[in-house]
């Protein structure tokens, strides 16, 4: 399917993330400085985003992201985002990580869903990195970073034909498939019912472009209008409304992608699944070679320092300390493909580092979600641990 | 006119692809079969017209190299020729063409991928049989691929690559009413909106090329020498096949089309979008003037559901299945 969905996977799915960490961090706002212990200040928060938003837009990162590529699963997409979430003094554990993921992924899922023509992806894209802006603009060197990554998506993203966006939209959509997670929020809001699916209206105005349904026209062979007639389309369709800018700077029109959070109180964001639904994930996820490759160089380029030029690939081990779910992966590979050839759940052998420190940096990427418990690095973990606790409200 | 039935429940959800439901019906078995696609997988459903029962298989799409990632399926649909039935499966990484039943694969034909990928995605896209004995396939490149398909056996060849496409072929039709007087077998349709209009035989003709207005036409029929259109812009419009001329245009939906279907004995056409309407209308063709009548008869609203598929269990028209996204149900109709 389409090759171009990182780039506004990551800008979506981060910019959610981004929102909910924003909303919590100000939550528990109430010190003005670092002196009490295991409160987050506004410099305490504003670090954080500067981190993170400094990570995402970073040139190295979007490259990556930018190179036509295979969407990979949900496994990748969430490790790559848990990084994301701790280039900074943060640190979530697994079980936050995942309640956060879900939030992220069914806002999303929602923006996709309900976005009038495929082409209005790239204005909810826009939304988030207007939003993400706002949270970066007294660091001007993240800002600049922004700035200069939004060009390039209105360069790259500029001479998408409709149907090129239409693929993009399937591709997500089916990366989103059956996952029916409901948020209280949109609960709330009625934006979802309580099955869990999202409410698609059948009034309104129609997408810029689209003619308001119910006329019947017909020609003659001269192309003259012989007749007009009208039929009943069962909805309640309005004229479309001004279209929203494509451009760096505008009125994007459209309210998808806005922040959903900052009117809201932290006890109204739970997630909870429906009871009969099955887990999107649940087939064991065999990552195929080219999706740890790319995990490797996203990985890697999250780092300021260059990148080792040559064809490097990392011995990660990170999406299973624990020996024995390793083993039943394996077991599981096997019995698939019939018992054929090597099993594909193989550890990607790396070359020599040339580069010392990213090996280590990268030894401890693979520790940290580790399932057993982090030692704590520094006195800042308090916050940490607090932090953890909020999420775990969640 | 028409009242819900019963509902067959699927393994899997349905994918948000064009024309995302193949129907096939068996009237010696007294037995229809459909296909709807899910990411990876091809749900085929066997129900007995009695409505007592069901059997369910799944088809993967065929992996050349375990090393790469799932390929995704862009499209199941049967595809009906005097000597034989087959079901065809285009893919990112292919073509596989199975009996009716999914029981075998009687051919694969991989598609070419570059060793590094390029901006543009590579799938087969657009399946449609066409006259005796050929299928069409078309590919995100453009071109439409001709198979020469024997009576029986699996001794099938790629005859002819068809390149006047220069955007992804989004649905191909033949012509569908059964008449043996009409001059052109195949309309090919692309994400620009381009219409091409095909004679079949040894070597295929172009008999007309019928431009866009750089709005995808997401799924195309034939009948009566007429082609039906259903475009992103949720307007169905109506070409005489080898002139071009526009004999009527509808502003039937409020999103895209992603589902069209004629029942060629009655003249009803299904269209079905995003939006989350079915509607159902009827065609009146007059050969002199060649121009096109159409009535609205019905809607059916699937709440909630951004229908990917919709066709007619039959020739006449009598009954109609719907499949939407992430639904794990076909939906169907009878009239009443």
């Amino acid at each position: 399917m389409s090759v171009r969905t990182l780039p506004l996977v990551f800008i979506n799915l981060g910019g959610e993330m981004l929102y909910i960490l924003d909303q919590r961090l100000r939550a528990h706002n109430t010190s003005e400085d670092n002196s009490e212990k295991g409160v987050w200040s506004e410099v305490d928060r504003k670090r954080v985003m500067n981190d993170i938003v400094g990570t995402m837009f970073s040139k190295n990162f979007m490259d990556e992201l930018l190179k036509p590529q295979q969407l990979y699963s949900h496994r990748t997409m969430k490790t790559v985002l848990t990084r994301l979430a701790h280039t900074s003094i943060m640190r979530l554990n697994p079980a936050s990580m995942d309640r956060l993921y879900e939030l992220m992924i069914m806002a999303f899922k929602y923006q996709v869903f309900l976005c009038p023509r495929p082409k209005d992806l790239l204005l909810i894209s826009y939304n988030h990195i207007d939003t993400i802006r706002e949270f970066v603009k007294d660091t001007p060197v993240v800002l600049n970073q922004v700035d200069e990554t939004h060009r390039k998506i209105i360069e790259v993203y500029s001479s998408l034909s409709e149907g090129e966006f239409q693929l993009l939209r399937q591709t997500l959509l089916i990366f989103f498939q059956d996952m029916h997670v409901r948020v209280s929020l949109f609960l709330k809001n009625r934006v979802q019912n309580p099955n869990g699916r999202f409410a698609l209206s059948t009034s309104g105005p129609v997408p810029h472009g689209i003619d308001v349904p119910g006329l019947i026209r017909t020609f003659d062979c001269k192309g003259k209008e012989v007749s007009r007639a009208e039929f009943p389309t069962g909805g309640c369709y309005t004229s479309p409304i001004r279209e929203g800018s494509f451009l760096l700077h505008g009125d994007r029109v459209s309210a998808l992608g806005l922040n959903m959070y900052t009117v809201n109180h932290l006890e109204e964001t739970h997630t909870s699944k429906t009871p009969t639904v099955k887990q999107a994930d649940d087939t064991p996820n065999l990552l195929a070679k080219e999706e740890l490759n790319l995990l490797a160089r996203l990985m890697g380029s999250m780092k300021a320092e260059n990148m080792p030029k040559a064809e490097t690939v990392f011995r990660i081990n990170l999406f299973t300390t624990d020996r024995e779910e390793e083993e039943e992966e394996e077991e599981e590979q096997a019995r698939a493909s019939g018992g054929a050839g090597q099993s594909l759940y193989e550890v990607i052998n790396i070359q020599a580092m040339q580069d010392e420190q990213a090996a280590t940096e990268l030894a401890l990427i693979a520790g940290q979600f580790a399932k057993g418990e982090e030692k704590p690095e520094n006195s800042e973990s308090n916050k940490g641990d607090d932090l953890l606790a909020m999420m775990d409200d969640l | 006119m028409y009242h819900k039935e019963k509902s067959i429940q699927i393994k899997n959800s349905a994918s948000a692809l064009y024309n995302n439901l193949s129907v096939m019906r068996i009237a010696p078995r007294r037995l229809t079969y459909f296909t709807v696609v899910h990411a990876n997988v091809v749900n085929m459903i066997t129900a007995s017209w009695d409505g007592l029962n069901y059997s369910h298989r799944q088809l993967q799409s065929k992996e050349p190299n375990v090393a790469t990632s799932t390929s995704l399926i862009m499209q199941a649909a049967f595809c009906a020729l005097p000597s034989r039935d087959l079901l065809v499966v285009t893919s990112q990484k292919g073509i596989q063409m199975y009996e009716s039943d999914g029981s075998i694969m009687v051919y694969w034909h991989a598609l070419d991928t570059p060793e590094t990928p390029t901006a543009q995605a590579v799938f087969g896209r657009g399946i449609s049989a066409v006259r005796e004995n050929f299928i069409c396939v078309g590919v995100s490149a453009g071109a439409i691929l001709v198979f020469d398909i024997p009576s029986k056996g699996s001794n099938i060849t790629l005859s002819e690559i068809l390149e006047e496409h220069n955007e992804s072929i989004t649905d191909m039709a033949s012509e569908c009413s059964g008449s043996q007087e009409c001059i052109a077998d195949l309309v090919s349709a692309d994400d620009g909106g381009n219409l091409c209009v095909w004679k079949s035989g040894e070597e295929f003709q172009l008999l007309n090329k019928i431009s866009g207005f750089d709005m995808s036409c997401s799924s195309v029929k034939l009948w009566k020498g007429t082609v039906v259109a259903g475009y992103g812009t949720g307007q169905i419009r109506f070409y005489e096949a080898v002139t071009g001329i526009l004999h009527a245009e509808v502003n039937a939906h409020a999103r895209w089309i992603y589902s069209l279907d004629i029942a060629p004995f009655s003249g009803l056409l299904l269209s079905a979008a995003e939006d989350s309407l079915v509607r159902v209308w009827h065609l009146t063709l007059t050969p002199e003037t060649n121009s096109v009548e159409v009535a609205h008869l019905h809607n059916e609203c699937v709440t909630d559901t951004q229908i990917c598929g919709a066709k007619f269990c039959d020739g006449d028209g009598y009954a109609f299945a719907v499949t939407g996204y992430d639904l794990s149900e076909i939906i169907r109709y009878t009239q009443s």
